[in-house]
């Protein structure tokens, strides 16, 4: 009778998530990132920006007459973790798995993702990248399955390339030792000797990625260097870190960096950093101010009523118009059909611009910015009394780089 | 110069927060012989513990109060916890300490979240002293090297001067025989392990906001203070300090010392090209392994001198 009822607990047990995800009217989407240990701001605050803009996608219909659902998984910064969140993404038949902070995590997803929808095919995942972004990802390791929705570090590099003004000659580069940060590196490096070969790189540090409390050690070697620029591409407790010890050391340069706008960011600039940080970002919530855009104003205005952190990954709305438009196009929650469907599409952004999931590589191809921390904006950041100013537009097929993918795609 | 002797201030810094938080774990070592895994944990409580009394009330009343509350958590620790898992051996504390270590790390998280704090340095103190080649020199900074030094007067005064640091430095060499003596050792164990505490307490108030505070910062520290202790021996606390201002300086100057063991072979007029045989060992840049360095010290004095630098006895 026990064993019986012992059978009958574990057999509900595990049909229980094939039967909410069978029976379920919603689309989820799952997101995995670190929310817990050094990085857990930067995927908390990811969180709370995706669920705002769910709801603004669900409350214009969702796709396929169904609303949107997030399911959250902590991958606490580790790729094993990841793969874990991974097997129960398929377990649950969740369509999508989106991740945004770490490229060895992503390269460990795109590996994972591959070899899962060649053995099991009723059980397939596609992978949406909204923020790994060594240059990689979509060039040797491309993959079919894998759809990058934010610049990659070449791109990125030669924005922070082209903007470096004519009277810098001494460059300092600092970057985080891993996939990324290597990827960064090597990247700036080429486009420097390409464009700027009057520029001399001074420096050229990789510091353990998320370990550093203290970087006033780094200050005093930049500026022994005699450094007049910082290049950098460190995001979390490891950029706002370093900007604090330059701040604090009163260290005499400008800050050209691709995630100062994150969380933390802003404020450990400080009301000092006037002028002197630059970040290449997609968005920032004073190109509505400048471009007279008033519904979106309101609508990243209305963001900070109910948070109180900046709305900087507002631009993660054009990831999820085209899972919107993709998952209309396909006409199914099917993870091929929705693939086939997304490569390739023209969408026009919240901007009004026409952007692109290119087919060749799986590459986002859209507008980014470059912007100024600066006391002239409508909208300040943490409240510092400063803001992102644009100074920069750089328009998608000006940074639409070639790509090395031979891509494969499943002959189902 | 001007790089030496910045990183020479920052290097000292560093060290003398090591030595306030080994410190303690010195004394609770040599004691009693328990590895405490959760002294760590109850630095990391001190830094939320002072984050929580400076939003309601001010800094200065956390950098009394906290510390309080700290030794008094060690004290508990002691008398219900430790006290009890004692008979049951060295193994049984060992275990008992580093469940507590995880406990504690999740109450953290619930109480606090798992974001990090913005436990921050007060504004009174948040100046440069002085500039030192262009470079500015927080005054903070300053505030922590002099905390750390009354810290250890203090300690090396009662130690010295009183009845109980009498007792407490015979109990550190033989503990039996102070035992044997007819003194109150299980008293004077709970006084150390809350002493042992409050440092960590107060290592957590001054270093909480000089680092990030934030769930994990118990795991970081943790190892780095475990070296530190081990270099420096067990039973003296002058090999504490030494071993701490040793690594604190070793990991600070190993990021502005930008050699690597292909330059020291160039020295001798070996050359090391991309072929050579564990180039790629040779050619990586101080910097970049200077989180390792403590543990590469680790290991040479287990293997050269396992007592330690002054260590006076084994467990």
């Amino acid at each position: 009778m026990m064993w019986r009822a012992l059978t009958l607990f574990v057999a509900i047990f595990i049909a229980a998530p094939g039967l909410t995800a069978r029976a379920a009217d919603t689309i989820k989407v799952a997101y995995t990132d670190p929310l817990s240990g050094p990085f857990a701001e930067v995927g908390d605050q990811n969180l709370k920006q995706m669920q705002y803009i769910i709801d603004y996608i669900n409350a214009r219909g969702g796709a396929l007459g169904k609303k949107f659902e997030l399911v959250s998984f902590d991958n606490k910064s580790q790729p094993s973790e990841a793969l874990i969140a991974l097997k129960t993404v398929v377990d649950q038949n969740i369509p999508i798995i989106m991740q945004c902070s770490g490229s060895n995590i992503a390269a460990a997803l795109i590996d994972a993702v591959e070899k899962n929808n060649i053995r099991n095919p009723d059980s397939r995942v596609v992978y949406v990248n909204c923020g790994a972004v060594a240059t990689e990802l979509t060039n040797e390791k491309c993959s079919f399955w894998h759809f990058r929705f934010d610049a990659n570090a070449a791109q990125k590099a030669e924005i922070l390339v082209r903007a470096l003004p004519e009277d810098v000659k001494k460059v300092y580069m600092l970057n985080q030792d891993y996939l990324f940060g290597q990827s960064l590196q090597r990247d700036v490096k080429t486009y420097l000797a390409k464009l700027r070969s009057d520029v001399q790189v001074v420096g050229d540090e990789l510091i353990p990625l998320g370990k550093i409390k203290d970087f006033s050690p780094y200050v005093t070697k930049i500026k022994a260097a005699g450094a007049q620029a910082l290049i950098t591409g460190n995001w979390g407790p490891d950029m706002s870190l370093l900007i604090k010890a330059g701040m604090d050391a009163g260290l005499d340069i400008t800050y050209y960096t691709l995630y100062a706008h994150l969380g933390g960011g802003p404020t450990a600039i400080g009301p000092r950093g006037g002028g002197k940080v630059f970040v290449v970002q997609p968005f920032n919530e004073n190109i509505s101010v400048e471009t007279g855009n008033k519904d979106l104003e309101q609508w990243t205005s209305d963001f900070r009523k109910t948070h109180d952190f900046d709305f900087y990954a507002a631009g993660f709305r054009t990831i999820f118009e085209f899972i919107q438009a993709g998952f209309n196009k396909a006409g199914s929650t099917d993870p091929t059909k929705f693939a086939e469907a997304l490569e390739g599409l023209k969408l026009t952004d919240m901007l009004g611009r026409e952007v692109t999931m290119r087919r060749d590589d799986h590459q986002f191809i859209g507008e980014y910015f470059v912007g100024i921390f600066s006391k002239d904006v409508k909208y300040d950041s943490e409240k510092t009394g400063l803001g992102w100013k644009t100074v920069k537009t750089v328009e998608g097929n000006e940074i639409a780089q070639p790509t090395t993918c031979q891509m494969k795609r499943p002959s189902s | 110069m001007e790089v030496f002797l910045v990183t020479l201030l920052n290097g000292l810094v560093y060290g003398m927060l090591l030595f306030m938080l080994a410190s303690g774990l010195t004394l609770i070592f040599s004691m009693m012989g328990v590895l405490n895994f959760a002294h760590a944990s109850i630095y990391m409580i001190g830094a939320y513990l002072a984050y929580e009394l400076s939003r309601h009330l001010d800094f200065w009343a956390a950098l009394v109060i906290a510390p309080i509350l700290c030794g008094l958590i060690g004290a508990a620790i002691e008398m219900y916890g430790l006290r009890k898992v004692h008979r049951n051996g060295h193994l049984a504390e060992l275990l008992f300490t580093f469940g507590l270590a995880f406990i504690i790390e999740k109450a953290v998280q619930m109480i606090w979240g798992l974001v990090a704090v913005p436990y921050r340095v007060p504004s009174a103190l948040d100046f440069s002293l002085f500039t030192i080649y262009g470079t500015t020199f927080p005054a903070y900074r300053a505030f922590m090297l002099l905390i750390s030094a009354l810290m250890f007067v203090a300690i090396w005064l009662l130690l010295t001067r009183t009845r109980i640091g009498l007792i407490i430095q015979a109990a550190l060499v033989h503990p039996d025989m102070v035992g044997a003596l007819g003194h109150n050792v299980p008293r004077v164990f709970t006084i150390v392990f809350a002493g042992g505490s409050a440092l960590a307490g107060l290592a957590g108030v001054i270093g909480g906001n000089y680092l990030v505070t934030e769930p994990a910062m118990a795991f970081t520290m943790g190892p780095i203070v475990f070296v530190v202790v081990v270099f420096g021996g067990l039973g003296s606390l002058e090999g504490c300090f030494i071993a701490s201002l040793i690594i604190g300086l070793v990991q600070t100057f190993a990021v502005v010392l930008d050699v690597s063991l292909a330059d020291l072979l160039a020295r001798l007029g070996i050359v090391v090209t991309a072929t050579t045989p564990f180039a790629e060992i040779l050619t990586v840049r101080l910097p970049r392994v200077g989180a390792l360095l403590p543990f590469v010290l680790l290991v040479l004095i287990l293997l050269f001198k396992p007592r330690g630098l002054l260590g006076t006895r084994d467990t």
